[in-house]
């Protein structure tokens, strides 16, 4: 693997043009700019709907200094397999505009609402078929765009306008879905989860994911100022407390010999190793206004503890599966 | 932001993008932009990485710069810088 160092990075110029009409404070970019700084040459991005979607491509403007293609909510996966399918006979046929390039970083972006929900078979599919593109889940846990409505992303507790909290009922009902599962169980060759706090660790997890032969799906957490309702300045504190309450653990998921085989990257690695610095999960609630209802007007700690539980049942389950 | 467009005679072909949001400005979306102290500032770049609009340009000389033409305010930088070397100033 070719490592790319975060003075190499910084200098790299942005793929992403500055401009765009994403909120102050926007996780989604964060990422979507340190992923594009980790591509090796050539690259072609495609997006699902959703506020990167919409925010970057309001006509007659463009943010996208790379070749960006969008068709509609559900295909992101889909329209990346065409990208790819495309190329590999272009190349085979040795004519045509993607025929001169010996790699090509496909790079498809999809929102919570266009992975967990509306775009899941389309990524099935081609996790499936086995193309050889990399899947960015920008999981900002509800349908953002659109006035954050639940979706499958949205955590348990979390206040939305479909799940709205009340006397009876207090927020979404269900659990998150466990995407990252869905997806490792297509025995894909590499999965990582990333997060905005953590530049080094992202940049270095997209170019594994680009280098993969095959499809790599790279879960990215994105705070959302509007929709958690935190000031837009906080966006990398949550990020990192979503890490360091182990609610959104960081680690990588490569495929060899018919097994999926789990590591924890460093920031979860420390909190492994070294227990007592788990944070409780309540720190990352408390700073969201989407779980103000469960501290106001009185503390719903039967509410909190079950979140805490789920945490930590799935916290050990991914250290058994990563063997610490 | 008001602006004269093409009518629908003189649109590209499938009406594709032909302008860089580089031309869109949006400086003026906040109150307050952030200011560097380069004394003290240690060239971690990390504001550069966590800026969300790629207004925080890294220069040769490794230092940092904002570009006020695209600063939304957000202070995400001010927040996360580690030697606090940024703070944030009201436009005038």
């Amino acid at each position: 693997m070719s490592d790319l160092t975060l003075k190499e990075a910084a200098l790299k110029p942005d793929l992403l043009a500055s401009g765009h009409r994403l909120c102050a404070g926007c996780g989604e970019t964060i990422i979507a700019r340190m992923i594009l700084k980790a591509a090796r040459g050539p690259t072609i991005a495609t997006s699902a709907t959703g506020c990167l979607e919409v925010s970057t491509s309001i006509y007659p403007y463009t943010a996208w200094m790379v070749p960006w293609i969008h068709s509609a909510f559900e295909n992101a996966a889909a329209t990346a397999s065409g990208i790819e399918a495309a190329w590999r006979a272009m190349r085979r046929k040795q004519k045509g505009p993607l025929s001169r390039y010996e790699t090509l970083d496909i790079i498809a972006f999809a929102g919570d609402g266009g992975t967990y929900d509306i775009g899941l078979q389309a990524l099935s599919g081609a996790l499936e078929r086995g193309h050889d593109f990399t899947y960015v889940l920008l999981d900002n846990e509800a349908y953002m765009n659109t006035g954050i409505q639940r979706s499958g992303g949205t955590p348990f507790a979390a206040e939305t306008t479909t799940s709205p909290s009340g006397k009876a009922v207090p927020g979404k009902k269900e659990w998150k879905k466990p995407i990252d599962e869905i997806v490792i169980a297509h025995e894909i060759p590499y999965a990582a989860s990333i997060n905005p706090a953590y530049p080094m660790d992202v940049l270095r997890k997209s170019r594994k994911a680009l280098e993969a032969d095959g499809p790599a799906f790279l879960h990215a957490l994105v705070p959302c100022s509007r929709g958690w309702r935190f000031p837009p300045e906080k966006t990398i504190e949550v990020s990192r407390l979503a890490v360091q309450t182990c609610i959104f653990p960081l680690y990588e998921c490569r495929f060899l010999e018919g097994r999926p085989h789990y590591e924890l990257s460093s920031p979860s690695l420390a909190i492994a190793k070294k227990p007592e610095s788990k944070k409780p999960v309540e720190e990352y609630l408390r700073i969201q206004g989407r779980f103000n209802h469960l501290f106001r007007p009185e503390m719903r700690v039967d509410l909190i503890s079950s979140i805490q539980e789920w945490v930590d049942n799935r916290w050990e389950m991914l250290k058994e599966k990563s063997g610490v | 932001m008001t602006e004269d467009k093409p009518g629908w005679r003189e649109m590209p072909e499938g009406a594709i993008s032909y302008k860089c949001t580089l031309d869109y400005e949006t400086g003026d979306w906040g109150v307050e932009y952030p200011e560097i102290d380069y004394e003290r500032c240690s060239k971690c770049m990390l504001c550069h990485f966590y800026c969300p609009e790629g207004a925080v340009r890294v220069r040769s000389d490794g230092y940092t710069e904002i570009d006020r033409r695209y600063c939304k305010g957000c202070g995400i930088c001010v927040e996360e810088c580690p030697v606090k070397c940024m703070k944030m100033v009201r436009k005038v």
